[in-house]
């Protein structure tokens, strides 16, 4: 089904959400990718805080292409989001709720998903123009130097997700398949 | 005997990285199109769809098709009776993709060292493939490649005994593992013979072919079918969220190889299989 919700999210808004639901996001959102995630996994392993508010919010795996004059950004994506794995479970124990990239996730994050109650997002891969329309307004608030890969600050309306990991543990990637599996 | 100053290759490397990163070749167009009109599952097709609607703002409003606009993979097909002057064609090849990357507002994506990192800010070096070919004739083939598909990427070294089982198999075996990872429908590019390297070079060309035709080989075209059959019926689907598209085609270039071996390569491309093809 069709849900509209506020980010940051509250537990009640994660609760309503199942594997499969289509979501559209409005509100404040965060990117993070690779080099982003080896810092603020380094930052907290030195007990030093982090750049963004964790609790409640969601993190969304994405590097864009550089904006065009008059934009607020240029191409917005999802990357892979496995190559996060090492890093998720220690930033949703401190309160994020959700994350959006694309792709599948190893047991260690799914777990962790339902222990914090927290869901797995994913946005169209390789439909970073049509994403782009979504996000209203970018700043870059850490790790500047990173490029690409900096953490930003997005406002977005009605940023298209779908539910792929639920905070009960379902996941559509396993479900789906069966369903249209033929052989 | 014709002469080419590179400063050319330069220019049309530029604008066909540009050319490459906001517009898809006709085949590829139609091919997501008729994926759209024909997938069976309505959240596949709400993906599809929207592929079409991202093709579309891509082109009018010259936003990349996708904001990883890969690393620039060049294969440039060069006539024996070509000369190059005005300087070092590699040079002009990598100023090429330097200022295409630049201009064109597409991702630097590229680090100088594996291990190290840090990013080289102009997505230089590019990749680059040279075949001396007979004639005067200069094809440049500019194939940006993103990694989230090139992460899912295998080789397979067999043993002749496994046959053409064998190789099924580890195809298949790419193409699920890779699932919702690769972007799916994706193109599938494989090489089979060769050299370890050989097959792979093979693997990765194979992406360049037309997905609307098969190969010239008899035998190697019905396996081209019968393994893009058998992928679309694993429900892996658009997105990896379950249907009847999974890929677009499944393209296999063949060389001669050892009594003792049986390489396989599988370079799996996502949705966004892009290339730019020009003859000087």
């Amino acid at each position: 089904m069709d849900q509209y919700i506020k980010a940051p999210v509250s537990a009640e808004e994660i609760a309503k959400l199942h594997a499969g639901d289509y979501v559209y996001i409005t509100g404040t959102i965060y990117t993070a990718r690779d080099a982003a995630h080896k810092r603020m996994y380094e930052a907290l392993q030195k007990g030093e805080p982090l750049p963004i508010p964790m609790e409640g919010n969601l993190i969304y795996y994405m590097g864009p292409s550089p904006a065009r004059e008059g934009r607020p950004i240029g191409s917005a994506g999802p990357t892979t989001a496995s190559r996060m794995d090492k890093y998720a479970p220690s930033l949703f124990d401190l309160g994020l709720k959700g994350v959006i990239g694309k792709g599948k996730r190893s047991q260690a994050v799914i777990d962790s998903i339902v222990k914090n109650d927290a869901v797995y997002f994913a946005a169209v891969g390789g439909a970073g123009a049509l994403l782009s329309k979504a996000i209203k307004a970018s700043s870059v608030v850490a790790y500047e130097d990173l490029g690409t890969e900096a953490i930003r600050r997005l406002e977005v309306e009605n940023f298209p997700v779908i539910v792929v990991v639920d905070k009960d543990g379902n996941n559509l990637y396993e479900t789906a398949i069966l369903e249209y599996r033929s052989e | 005997m014709k002469t080419i100053h590179v400063s050319k290759i330069t220019d049309n490397i530029r604008e066909m990285c540009i050319e490459a990163n906001h517009y898809l070749t006709d085949d590829m167009d139609r091919a997501l199109k008729n994926a759209c009109d024909s997938e069976k599952s309505p959240l596949g097709k709400q993906v599809l769809s929207q592929l079409q609607d991202n093709l579309k703002i891509a082109r009018e409003d010259m936003i990349p098709i996708c904001q990883d606009t890969g690393m620039a993979v060049i294969f440039m097909e060069i006539g024996q009776e070509v000369h190059f002057e005005g300087g070092c064609l590699e040079d002009a090849i990598h100023e090429g993709v330097r200022q295409g990357y630049t201009e064109g507002f597409l991702r630097k994506s590229v680090v100088a060292d594996p291990l190290l990192r840090e990013n080289t800010k102009d997505n230089t070096p590019a990749i680059i493939h040279y075949e001396i070919r007979p004639g005067d004739q200069v094809k440049i083939i500019v194939a940006p490649k993103g990694f989230g598909s090139e992460n899912m990427s295998r080789i397979f070294m067999l043993k002749p005994a496994d046959g053409i089982e064998g190789v099924k198999n580890a195809i298949l075996t790419a193409v699920k593992d890779a699932g919702p990872n690769a972007c799916p429908p994706m193109v599938v590019g494989v090489g089979i013979g060769g050299t370890f390297e050989k097959c792979a070079l093979m693997a990765k060309k194979a992406l360049t072919r037309s997905v609307e035709e098969r190969s010239d080989i008899p035998y190697v075209a019905q396996l081209e079918q019968e393994l893009l059959d058998k992928i679309n019926k694993s429900g892996i689907g658009p997105g990896g969220l379950g249907g009847t598209t999974t890929a677009l085609a499944v393209n296999i270039n063949t060389y001669p190889t050892h009594i003792a071996g049986l390489p396989v390569a599988v370079n799996i491309c996502c949705h966004v299989n892009r290339h730019a093809v020009r003859e000087l």
